[in-house]
C-alpha cells in the first residue's frame, strides 16, 4: 500500500525483501526464509544471545538498548511460562517503518520472535500490531497460518523437538501502548496502564512470566544478524552501533519515505541528497531526529552521524529513526502545540505530572500561539517540562517535555514573537484557528 | 445478540492463545464493533458474560482506546491525521475541507448516516503525508483534490 523508495546509499538488510512478495511463504524460502530460525536451532541459547549482544543490535523502538544484554536477563529457570513479546503498537508520530515490515517481510518478524524465543527458553509468543494497522494484521494471521501449515510452528518446529507458538495480538487505538509495561496489560485485556518498576518485564511480565518485548524492526534484524554473523552486521554502523536502520524521513522534503541507511550516516546528507532536499528553494529550520519525543535540532545541528550515541552527544535521541524536517515556513510555536496535543491526548491519566503537565502545557501553548500569551509563561512552560522529567511512571511525560523544553531553549525568540497580542507571524492572514 | 460465524470461529480460536479469558477483549471489541457499528450495551453485556467480567469493566477498558465507540458513527469513518508530520504538508487544510465539504466537524455524522468524521493521531502515514483512514483504508500523498475523490469513491459505493 503505502509507496517503496530507494536511493544508492541505501544498505538493505531489513528491507531486503520489500515489493519482493514475501508475504507468500513460498517466495520467502526461495530468499533465505527460515534459514536463520533452522541454524538458531542448532546454535542454543547462549551461542544466540551471544551472536546478538556482539552484534551491537539496539532496540529500535526508540531506547536503544542491547538487545543481547536484555535478552540475557531473562532467568534460565522460571516457575511461569515465559514469553517473547513482539512490539507491532508503531504510534510515536514520525514514525512508519513496522508498517513496512508488516507489509513486504512478516515472516522475518515471525523467524525474529522464534529466535528470541530460543535465546530465552520461551516457547511462546504474541506480535502486537496496532488497531489501526488492520490490513497488517490481516497479513500476520495468514503468515502465522501459513507457517504452522509447513511446520515452522508448532510441535517440534523443523523436526528439532522443539515446541513454538506464536499468537497475534491487535490493538484499538492508544499510544502509550507502546510502552512496554503499558503494552502487556493492554494485551492482558486491559487499559493500557503503565506498571511500575523494578520488577522488570524480563523477570515479571506477561501474566507474571518472564518477558522480553522487542520493537517489530528490532526481531526483524535478527534474522540477518544469525545468517551474516554479528561482526558483519556491527561492522554496517560506527562501534556500539550495529547495522542499519530505517529512517522515516517526512516533512519538507522533495522525496519523503523510509530509507535504510547505515547506523551513524550523516542527518544532513539524509535530508539534502537521500530525500532530494527542500522543495521550492526554502530554508532549512529545523530536524526533529527521532520521532516527536525527541528535542529539535536547529539547522546548523545536522552535521552528525545518525546513531544512537552521536545523536546523544549532539543532545536529542535516535528514537524511533522518525526523522521530521521543517523548513523556514514552520511556526515552532505551532508545531510545539501540535506535539503537546497529542502528548495530552495520549497520556493515560495514571499519574500527575504527565496527566496534569500536559494539559497545562497544551493550554498554554493554544493560548500564547493564539497571541493571548504573557512574557512569563515562556519560563513558565519550560520549569513545568522540566519538573515532569523524571517523575512519571512511564517514559510519555518524558517525551512531552523533553521536546518542548528544547522548543523554547532554541527557538525562544519565535516565542517572544508571539507576545503582545501579535498575530503568528506564520500562519496566513485569515487562516482558520485549528487548534 | 448473533455476530457473524466468522467472528464466531475468531472468537473460539483466540480463547486458545491466551492463559486468561479476558486477554482477548481489546482486539474483540474491535471486531464486535465492527460488525455492529459500536459497542451498543447490548455487546458490552454480551462480551462481558463471555469473559466473565462486569459490564463496567469493559466499559473500562472501552473508554481507554481511541478507536472504540460506544456511539453509533457514519458507515464510512473519515480520519484525518493533524499530527506533526501530516501538519507539515497539508493535514489541517485537509481536515477544514472534509468539514466543509460534509458539513460536519470532529466526530459529527452526515444526517444520512454516510460518513463521520475525526481528527486523528499519527496513524503511521509520516512518509506520505498527509495521510487519512476511511475505516481501515489509507488514503496517502493526499491534496483536496484526491481527497475529493476518495469521498465520491465511497459514496458510489452505497449507491451502486
Amino acid at each position: 500500500m503505502a509507496d517503496l523508495v530507494s536511493h544508492p546509499d541505501e544498505v538493505k538488510v531489513v528491507s531486503r525483501r520489500f515489493g519482493m512478495g514475501a508475504t507468500n511463504l513460498d517466495r520467502y524460502l526461495e530468499m533465505d526464509g527460515y534459514k536463520a530460525v533452522q541454524k538458531a536451532l542448532g546454535m542454543g541459547a547462549e551461542a544466540i544471545v551471544n551472536e546478538v549482544k556482539n552484534s551491537g543490535l539496539r532496540g529500535r523502538g526508540g531506547a536503544g538498548f542491547s538487545t543481547g544484554l536484555k535478552w540475557s536477563f531473562v532467568p534460565k529457570q522460571a516457575p511461569k511460562p515465559k514469553y517473547v513479546l513482539c512490539n507491532g503498537d508503531e504510534s510515536e508520530p514520525g514514525t512508519c517503518k513496522d508498517r513496512l515490515i508488516f507489509e513486504h517481510d512478516p515472516h522475518a518478524v515471525i523467524e525474529g520472535v522464534i529466535i528470541a524465543g530460543l535465546a530465552v527458553g520461551s516457547h511462546t509468543g504474541y506480535i502486537y500490531v496496532r488497531g489501526e494497522y488492520r490490513y497488517l494484521l490481516d497479513i500476520m494471521q495468514k503468515a502465522i497460518a501459513d507457517a504452522y501449515a509447513r511446520g515452522f510452528l508448532g510441535k517440534n518446529i523443523f523436526g528439532s523437538g522443539c515446541d513454538f507458538d506464536i499468537y497475534w495480538h491487535g490493538g484499538a487505538g492508544a499510544y502509550e501502548v507502546g510502552e512496554e509495561s503499558a503494552l502487556m496489560e493492554s494485551l492482558e485485556g486491559k487499559r493500557g496502564i503503565p506498571r511500575i518498576r523494578p520488577p522488570f518485564p524480563a523477570v515479571v511480565g506477561l501474566w507474571g512470566g518472564p518477558t522480553v518485548i522487542n520493537n517489530a524492526e528490532t526481531l526483524a534484524s535478527v534474522p540477518h544478524i544469525i545468517l551474516g554473523g554479528a561482526e558483519w552486521y556491527a561492522n554496517l554502523g560506527p562501534p556500539k552501533n550495529g547495522g542499519t536502520r530505517l529512517f522515516c524521513l517526512s516533512g519538507h522534503l522533495k522525496r519523503p519515505g523510509v530509507y535504510e541507511l547505515p547506523m551513524g550516516y550523516n542527518l544532513r546528507k539524509m535530508i539534502f541528497e537521500v530525500a532530494g532536499g527542500i522543495p521550492s528553494g526554502r530554508a532549512l529550520k529545523a530536524v526533529v531526529p527521532g520521532g516527536s519525543s525527541t528535542p529539535v535540532l536547529k539547522s546548523d545541528e545536522i552535521d552528525i552521524g545518525m546513531d544512537f550515541d552521536s545523536v546523544a552527544k549532539a543532545g536529542s535521541m535516535l528514537g524511533s529513526g522518525g526523522v521530521v524536517v521543517l523548513d523556514e515556513t514552520t511556526c515552532i510555536v505551532k508545531f510545539a502545540l501540535r506535539t503537546m496535543k497529542f502528548y495530552q491526548h495520549e497520556s493515560c491519566g495514571w499519574c500527575i505530572p504527565c496527566r496534569e503537565g500536559t494539559d497545562w502545557l497544551k493550554k498554554t501553548l493554544i493560548r500564547f500561539h493564539s497571541g493571548g500569551g504573557v512574557k512569563k509563561d515562556i519560563d513558565n512552560m519550560y520549569y513545568l517540562s522540566e519538573n515532569m522529567l523524571g517523575r512519571t511512571f512511564c517514559p510519555l511525560g518524558d517525551a512531552a517535555a523533553m521536546p518542548t523544553m528544547a522548543f523554547i531553549k532554541k527557538f525562544r525568540q519565535e516565542f517572544e514573537d508571539h507576545l503582545d497580542g501579535k498575530p503568528c507571524p506564520f500562519e496566513k492572514a485569515g487562516a482558520a484557528v485549528m487548534v | 445478540m448473533r455476530f457473524s460465524d466468522q467472528f464466531e470461529q475468531r472468537f473460539a480460536e483466540m480463547l486458545t492463545h491466551y492463559p486468561t479469558k479476558r486477554s482477548v477483549l481489546v482486539p474483540t471489541l474491535l471486531y464486535a464493533q465492527d460488525e455492529t457499528g459500536y459497542l451498543s450495551d447490548e455487546v458490552i453485556e454480551e462480551l462481558a458474560s463471555r469473559l466473565e467480567l462486569t459490564a463496567l469493566d469493559v466499559r473500562n477498558v472501552i473508554s481507554y482506546y481511541s478507536m472504540l465507540t460506544t456511539k453509533p458513527r457514519g458507515k464510512y469513518n473519515v480520519q484525518v491525521c493533524t499530527n506533526i508530520a501530516c501538519m507539515l504538508r497539508g493535514g489541517e487544510e485537509l481536515l477544514q475541507h472534509c468539514e466543509k465539504k460534509l458539513g460536519i466537524g470532529h466526530k459529527g455524522t452526515t444526517p444520512d448516516g454516510l460518513f463521520s468524521l475525526e481528527e486523528v493521531e499519527c496513524i503511521g502515514g509520516c512518509s506520505w503525508a498527509p495521510a487519512a483512514q476511511v475505516n481501515y483504508d489509507f488514503h496517502e500523498n493526499l491534496t483536496t483534490e484526491k481527497m475529493d475523490r476518495v469521498l465520491e469513491g465511497y459514496a458510489k459505493k452505497v449507491t451502486a
